[in-house]
C-alpha cells in the first residue's frame, strides 16, 4: 500500500481519545446503575456496624483507643474499596475478553492496550474512591466524628482501588474460565480482608500473620484512613501510602503485561 | 494493493484470512518480516495506521451494554472524529447501517442483520480510507447480504479501499476488482476475477453426470489428456473444456459445457479436499 499521510500525526504513547471513550462508555453505564450501586454502598457498612459493631462491640467496647464501631466503621472502608475495585477489574477484563470481545473491537482502533488498561483502572479507582468513602459517612449517624482529615478518604482509597483494579485486570488477563475467579475470591481476596486490621486489630494475631499483615495493602489503607479520621503519625503514614503507591505501580506493571500477552498474538 | 479497489481474499476456513487480518491491525505479531499500511510500518506505528482503517470484524464484538448510538458514538470519540463532527458522523453511520429508528435499542435487540450492519457502520463512523470486511456476510440471508454488497459497491463508489476477507465465491466475483487467493498462509495467485479464470481455467468446463465408475473413467481419460478436472459431487467437471480435442471430446462422451467459474479457480488451487 503506497504512502498517503506524510507521517504528520504523531501519536503518543497515552492519548486523550482513549480515556474519553473509556470514560465515556463507563459514565453512561455509572448513569444507569448509579441507584443500586449507591444503595448497596450504604447498605453493606451498615450490615457491618450491625453485625460486628452490636455482635462483637458487646464484647469489646474498645479497640486501640476508639470505639470498637467506629473501629468498624472505618475497618469498613478498606473492604468497601476492595470490593469496589478488585471485582470489577476482575469480571470486567474476563467478560471483555473472552464473552463480548471488546477489548478486540477496540485494539482495532488506534487504542493501545496500556491506554485501555489505565483508562479502565482509573475509572475503577475513582468508582472505588468515591464509594469507599461511604462507610465514613454510615459510621457518621453511629458516632464517628467529622474531621478534615477524612477528605483525604477518597485519595486514599483511590490508590489503593488503582492497586486492586490492576490486580483484578491480571486475573481477569490470566484466568482461563470464570469459575477460576472463586479461588481468587476465596484463596486471596478474603485473607487479605480479614488479616488487615479491618475488624479487629492485627495485635491479636500470632506474630507469623503479623509479619503478612504488614505485606498486605489492605492493612497500610486502614492504617491511613484511621489516621485520616483519629490523626495522624506522619513517617509511619507517610510509609503505609508509599507501599500503596508501590503495590499500584507493581500491579500496573503486571497487568499491562498480563494484558498484551493476552490481546495480542 | 492499489487504492479504491475491493481486493477479495478469498480462501478456505483456515487459510490465513483473518490472520492476515489481525496483522493488518498489529493484533497479531507476524514471525518475520514488515508490513506497511497506508504508509505506516505496523511494527511501530499500529497505531497512526489503525486511525485511518476501519475495522469490521467476523465475530460480533459490539458493545452490549451500550445502544446503537452510543456504540457508534464510542467509535467516534476513539477514532478522533473531531467534537464538532462527531454527531453529524454517528448520524451518517446510522444512515449506513439503516438503523435511525433504532438508535436506542440494546444491542441484545438486534437481529443478526442489523448487528452486522452495525459492526460495518461501527468501522465507517470515521470515514476511513481502508476499510477491512472479514467475511462481512457470513451467515447471512440472501437479502441481506445483497443489502451489504450494495453498501461495499457504494464504499468504492466513493473511493474507499476496501480489503475484504470472504470464502464466498460469490462474494469475490461480484464485488472483488482484484482477488488474491489464499492457501495454507500464503497467497497462491493474484488477478482479476476475469484473469484468474483466463490464467488457471480457461473459458469452460464441462460438466459430465454419472456412476461413479464413469466419472472416475472421465477423470483418467482428461488426465491422459491434459486436462484438468473437479469433483462437485455428483459430477465431475474437465477444465479448459474448449482447448479439448474433438478425439479427446469423444472419448469423454456426452458432457454440458459451462462458462469457467472463480469457484473452477478456488477449488483448483486450494485444492478438492481441505485438510
Amino acid at each position: 500500500m503506497s504512502a498517503r499521510l506524510p507521517a504528520s500525526r504523531k501519536t503518543r504513547r497515552y492519548e486523550w481519545a482513549t480515556f474519553e471513550g473509556v470514560w465515556n462508555r463507563e459514565f453512561t453505564l455509572f448513569k444507569r446503575f448509579w441507584l443500586s450501586t449507591t444503595i448497596s454502598s450504604v447498605v453493606q457498612p451498615i450490615i457491618y456496624l450491625f453485625a460486628f459493631g452490636l455482635g462483637v462491640g458487646t464484647l469489646v467496647s474498645q479497640v486501640d483507643g476508639i470505639s470498637y464501631v467506629e473501629f468498624v466503621g472505618t475497618g469498613s472502608v478498606a473492604t468497601a474499596v476492595l470490593f469496589a475495585s478488585a471485582f470489577p477489574g476482575m469480571f470486567n477484563t474476563y467478560v471483555r475478553r473472552v464473552f463480548q470481545r471488546t477489548y478486540d473491537a477496540l485494539l482495532a482502533a488506534p487504542v493501545s492496550v496500556d491506554e485501555l488498561a489505565l483508562a479502565e483502572a482509573t475509572w475503577i479507582a475513582a468508582k472505588a474512591g468515591f464509594y469507599g468513602s461511604f462507610p465514613l459517612i454510615v459510621t457518621f449517624f453511629f458516632g464517628l466524628t467529622p474531621t478534615w482529615g477524612m477528605l483525604l478518604v477518597p485519595i486514599i482509597g483511590f490508590v489503593t482501588g488503582l492497586g486492586f483494579a490492576f490486580f483484578g485486570m491480571w486475573v481477569g488477563a490470566t484466568i482461563k474460565t470464570i469459575e477460576q475467579t472463586t479461588y481468587i475470591t476465596s484463596i486471596v481476596l478474603t485473607p487479605l480482608f480479614l488479616v488487615a486490621g479491618t475488624f479487629f486489630p492485627i495485635s491479636n494475631l500470632p506474630p507469623g500473620l503479623q509479619v503478612a499483615a504488614q505485606f498486605n495493602p489492605l492493612y497500610h489503607c486502614v492504617e491511613l484512613v484511621r489516621a485520616a479520621c483519629f490523626g495522624w503519625d506522619l513517617p509511619a503514614d507517610l510509609y503505609n501510602f508509599a507501599f500503596l503507591v508501590g503495590f499500584a505501580a507493581i500491579m500496573w506493571f503486571v497487568a499491562i503485561r498480563a494484558l498484551r500477552a493476552r490481546l495480542v498474538d | 494493493m492499489p487504492r479504491g479497489i475491493v481486493l477479495g481474499l478469498l480462501g478456505p476456513n483456515g487459510a490465513g484470512k483473518s490472520t492476515t487480518m489481525r496483522m493488518l491491525t498489529g493484533q497479531t505479531k507476524p514471525t518475520s518480516g514488515s508490513i506497511q499500511v497506508l504508509g505506516f510500518d505496523i511494527r511501530t506505528e499500529s497505531k497512526q495506521a489503525r486511525a485511518l482503517m476501519g475495522v469490521v470484524p467476523q465475530i460480533d464484538n459490539l458493545d452490549t451494554d451500550l445502544t446503537v448510538e452510543q456504540n457508534l458514538m464510542m467509535f467516534a470519540v476513539l477514532y478522533r472524529v473531531p467534537r464538532g463532527e462527531r454527531h453529524d458522523a454517528v448520524e451518517r453511520a446510522l444512515g449506513i447501517a439503516q438503523l435511525k429508528d433504532r438508535r436506542d435499542s440494546k444491542v441484545t435487540e438486534l437481529s443478526g442483520g442489523m448487528k452486522r450492519r452495525l459492526l460495518i457502520a461501527r468501522g465507517l463512523v470515521h470515514t476511513p480510507e481502508l476499510v477491512l470486511l472479514d467475511e462481512p456476510t457470513v451467515g447471512l440471508d440472501p437479502q441481506v447480504r445483497q443489502e451489504l454488497w450494495s453498501l461495499i459497491d457504494a464504499l468504492r463508489a466513493e473511493g474507499t479501499t476496501v480489503l475484504m476477507s470472504t470464502h464466498y465465491i460469490e462474494e469475490a466475483e461480484r464485488l472483488a476488482d482484484d482477488v488474491a487467493v489464499m492457501s495454507h498462509g500464503s497467497i497462491v495467485a493474484r488477478g482479476t476475477p476475469h484473469d484468474l479464470r483466463a490464467q488457471h481455467v480457461g473459458e469452460r468446463a464441462t460438466e459430465f453426470y454419472g456412476p461413479p465408475d464413469r466419472l472416475a473413467r472421465i477423470e483418467e481419460s482428461a488426465k491422459a489428456a491434459g486436462l484438468a478436472t473437479r469433483r462437485t459431487g455428483p459430477s465431475i467437471a474437465v477444465l479448459r473444456s474448449e482447448d479439448a480435442s474433438v478425439d479427446v471430446l469423444a472419448d469423454l462422451g456426452d458432457g454440458t459445457p459451462r462458462a469457467a467459474t472463480l469457484e473452477d479457480v478456488f477449488v483448483l488451487l486450494t485444492g478438492e479436499v481441505l485438510e
